[in-house]
């Protein structure tokens, strides 16, 4: 089944097209790549689908339900979570507060409860509290549960980040660069545990990324965007070898 | 109809003046996103300065703009570099915060030491003569109003278009960093706005103190939100936007309190403002950008 | 219901001390121990300390900027005051009516402004502030610039203190939940806490209208306290006052926003005679506050939890 389909989607920023006609499918479960050189239009294609933009042509169907012009809470709890590029947390709070906020839209009391501190409230928090802790641990971030999100090094931030998406209980996971500024061996470790995420939880995951490495070592289908237009798709054999990708990244002296 | 183009006439000098203030505002707002709210106070300095040069100086209007002018420049680059500069990487709000205490500041210094009795602006320095033309009354007042104010602001597109000075404000107002690279001095275009925007405001003091009559500490709040206002109509930080804005606001107030009820006065430039930011935040001039995530 | 042993004996020991004070200061009046110039300031440190917890809920908790707060005291003001003096309801009514005009006030105001970022939403608060005191100013009905006079004096000792202990139990128990992390998330980023399918638009106004309903329940005390109410009380300087407490107390604590009210609340009473100085002052603490201690006094942390330990449930 198609879990998202964009159709023929054009995004243009004051005169400057950005994406013209981009057309994707992804289906449900499967773990696909966005990549292209810098400025192609790949963070605008994840800002169009998770409601940061509303596109100015084309479709975005997720479940086949038209999502265009939703507000981008609407869209999360349709089952849609992201990462940003330069990581955006909650830099103030704690890193388990940072997950209870990722599950309030399932909070399980309601504000007079809270107000009231009604019997429903203390459950709900212990419950909320448990399941923030299990993605804590999932991410090997429980120890660090009561320090500042700010303070936490680089790579915990980006692990923290995905953990805070997928708290959100998502159908399809968007990571914008996970591995941007991590080392080899973190890039190493984040592919197994973006494999991983997929296998455990059940979600259909797209990422965008520079990093030649991941995107072919953990990707099952590659969509190659430049100058805002889909010039291949493929399994990560073909893309690697195809003369307009290379034209893309290499620029064309080099083909 | 002659009623009409009377109130057309008034609210082109009134509006000369919000210009004049706008300007400031806008340009402040386009190179570092403050609204500067002590803006008005300054505008009121520049009344006190102009006011005390004529009373116990004896000098003759221009002079008296002159001395405004120079005293309010200096205070603008003074409040910029004590109260703003420190928090120019902080968040809006706290810059936002300051600027509210700046204004208290001024305000409340001046009521300090020339109490907060209102005075009455000199009446012989500005011999008034109404003369009637196809059945409108206009003043010299209004006539020195609206050419002071004209030549201030082609003065001032002068400098921002052709100067040196003015090109390093365009280019910091448009990429800081970039700017830096290009080796301009941010402080010290930052400081050139200031001044720039603190003398316009100072002849928009004397200008009020001749148009009203009447000056006193408190003087600046309200013509200074009228002000914003009209920058916010115009599109802030951009320039023309301010000039056109200041006129609108200014025909519309006199075309409110002719029309309608004066009591709503004020009300009416804060509703023009609600319903500018509903429609359209940018302004007149200003084009629709959306937050970089 | 407090999930441990200790967490009861905290809350016991907040009763027993809060019991105390309320008892103490009751004797201290009954005994004429606090004289009339010591009973109107502490009812105006009463009504302070709501002022700027309940600001501190908008500006602090939620990140908005808001410069209209003394505007929605007026609300609060006007309408239990009519309440009391025009249709005879019992005073509790007309506290209750105040709050709901004025947090009714708040969503009006709130679901088309909050839309703005930050710098636009303070100058379309401070608008809307103003054009609510200028319509009070028109209204005949209302005594025009001149208000309301002869309202009875019903605010007393026990209303102020309830007042302030309801105004901080709310706020502590919504910040403190999963709504209040909510708010609080829209102050840290409002994009990713849109992301994260928080409907911040809505928490804003959330936030917004009990910050008004607590500041009405100020202005019906204020009220009937000091017997006239005219539209010229609630002026932007009126809302820049109680932006001062809160930005003194921190921006985002509760004890801060305390503090800071009884201490503007002491030093407003010792300025009496000079009013210039203590605006100065204020200009000052904005300015100064800003440039070397942009988090306030305490900062987004509260007093209690510092010196005390945790205790209110498991959600700190």
């Amino acid at each position: 089944m198609t879990i998202l389909n964009l159709q023929n989607l054009s995004k243009s920023f004051g005169g400057l097209s950005a994406l013209a006609d981009v057309n994707l499918a992804i289906e449900s479960g499967e773990l696909v790549g966005l990549i292209g050189p810098n400025g192609a239009g790949k963070t605008t294609v994840f800002n169009l689908i998770t409601g940061v933009y509303r596109p100015d042509q084309g479709h975005i169907l997720f479940d086949e339900n038209p999502m265009e012009g939703l507000l981008p809470y609407k869209i999360c709890q349709r089952g849609v979570a992201r990462t940003f590029q330069n990581i955006r947390l909650f830099k103030q709070l704690s890193v388990l507060d940072n997950v209870k906020i990722a599950l309030h839209k399932d909070v399980p009391y309601q504000l007079y409860a809270a107000i009231l501190r009604l019997p429903a409230f203390f459950r709900g928090e212990a419950s909320i509290e448990e399941e923030a802790r299990r993605y804590l641990r999932i991410f090997g971030l429980e120890e660090k549960q009561s320090e500042i999100a700010s303070s936490l090094p680089y790579g915990e931030q980006r692990r923290l980040e995905i953990a805070r998406a997928l708290a959100t209980r998502p159908r399809l996971l968007i990571l914008d660069e996970p591995a941007a500024g991590m080392n080899p061996q973190e890039t190493q470790n984040l592919m197994e545990l973006i494999r991983w995420i997929r296998e455990e939880f059940e979600l259909t995951i797209l990422l965008i990324e520079h990093d030649m490495s991941l995107v072919m070592g953990v990707c099952e289908r590659i969509y190659v965007l430049d100058y805002g237009q889909i010039i291949a798709q493929g399994i990560p054999d073909e893309i690697k070898n195809n003369p307009r990708v290379i034209e893309a990244y290499l620029g064309e002296e080099v083909s | 109809m002659v009623e009409f183009m009377q109130q057309m006439v008034n609210g082109l000098s009134l509006g000369a003046i919000y210009a004049l203030i706008a300007l400031g505002y806008t340009m402040v707002y386009g190179i570092i996103l403050l609204i500067n709210f002590a803006h008005g106070d300054i505008m009121m300095v520049g009344a006190y300065v102009g006011f005390f040069s004529i009373t116990m100086l004896g000098s003759n209007v221009f002079v008296a703009l002159l001395f405004a002018m120079l005293a309010c420049a200096a205070l603008g680059v003074l409040i910029e570099k004590i109260a703003y500069r420190p928090l120019r990487n902080s968040t809006r709000i706290a810059a936002l915060i300051t600027a509210i205490g700046a204004s208290l500041f001024l305000e409340y210094v001046t009521i300090f030491f020339l109490t907060p009795e209102q005075r009455v602006f000199p009446a012989e320095a500005f011999p008034m003569h109404q003369y009637q033309i196809m059945g409108l009354y206009i003043s010299n007042k209004d006539i020195f109003i609206i050419v002071l104010a004209v030549v201030l602001m082609v003065l001032l597109q002068y400098i921002v278009k052709r100067t040196r000075a003015g090109k390093a404000m365009r280019a910091v107002s448009l990429d800081q960093e970039a700017a830096v690279l290009m080796g301009i001095s941010v402080d010290k275009t930052i400081s050139f706005t200031f001044a720039l925007g603190s003398a316009l405001a100072a002849a928009a003091g004397v200008l009020i103190g001749i148009y009203y009559g009447t000056i006193n500490p408190l003087m600046g709040i309200i013509p200074g939100l009228k002000a914003f206002v009209a920058a916010v109509l115009g599109g802030i930080g951009i320039i023309p936007g301010a000039m056109v804005g200041g006129f609108l606001m200014g025909i519309l107030e006199t075309m409110v309190s002719g029309y309608g009820s004066s009591m709503y006065r004020d009300a009416v430039a804060f509703g023009v403002l609600i319903l500018i930011l509903l429609i359209k935040p940018t302004g007149i001039f200003g084009r629709n950008e959306s937050e970089k995530v | 219901m407090p999930s441990s042993k200790r967490q009861w004996l905290w809350l016991l020991i907040n009763i027993v001390v809060l019991a105390g004070i309320f008892t103490l200061v009751q004797y201290m009046i009954a005994t004429r121990m606090l004289n009339q110039y010591y009973q109107i300031n502490l009812a105006a440190m009463a009504i302070n300390i709501i002022l700027s917890v309940s600001l501190n809920l908008i500006n602090g908790f939620t990140g908005q900027l808001s410069l209209g707060h003394a505007g929605f005291m007026a609300v609060g003001a006007y309408v239990s005051a009519i309440c009391t003096k025009n249709m005879d309801l019992p005073f509790i009514i007309a506290i209750i009516a105040g709050c709901l005009a004025a947090a009714l006030a708040g969503f009006i105001i709130g679901v088309p402004t909050l839309r703005l970022r930050g710098d636009y939403l303070a100058i379309a608060t401070l608008g809307f502030g103003e054009i609510i005191r200028v319509i009070l100013q028109n209204i005949e009905e209302l005594g025009g610039p001149a208000g309301i006079v002869g309202i009875s004096r019903l605010t007393t000792w026990p209303y102020l203190f309830g007042a302030i202990v309801f105004t901080i139990i709310i706020i502590q128990n919504l910040i403190n939940s999963s709504f209040g992390r909510a708010i609080i998330s829209v102050r840290e980023d409002e994009v990713a806490a849109e992301m994260m399918g928080i409907h911040t638009t809505w928490y804003k106004v959330l936030a917004f209208m009990i910050g008004a309903g607590l500041a009405g329940l100020a202005g019906a005390l204020f009220a009937h306290y000091f017997y006239i109410i005219k539209p010229e009380t609630f002026n932007f300087l009126k809302s820049f006052d109680i932006l001062v407490m809160v930005v003194l107390g921190g921006l985002g604590s509760t004890t801060g926003a305390v503090l800071a009210a009884i201490f503007i609340t002491v030093l407003t009473a010792y300025l009496q005679a000079f009013p210039a100085v203590r605006m100065i002052i204020y200009a000052l603490i904005l300015v100064l506050v800003m440039i070397y201690r942009p988090q306030g006094m305490l900062g987004n942390k509260e007093l209690t939890r510092k010196t005390f330990g945790r205790f209110w449930g498991g959600s700190a």
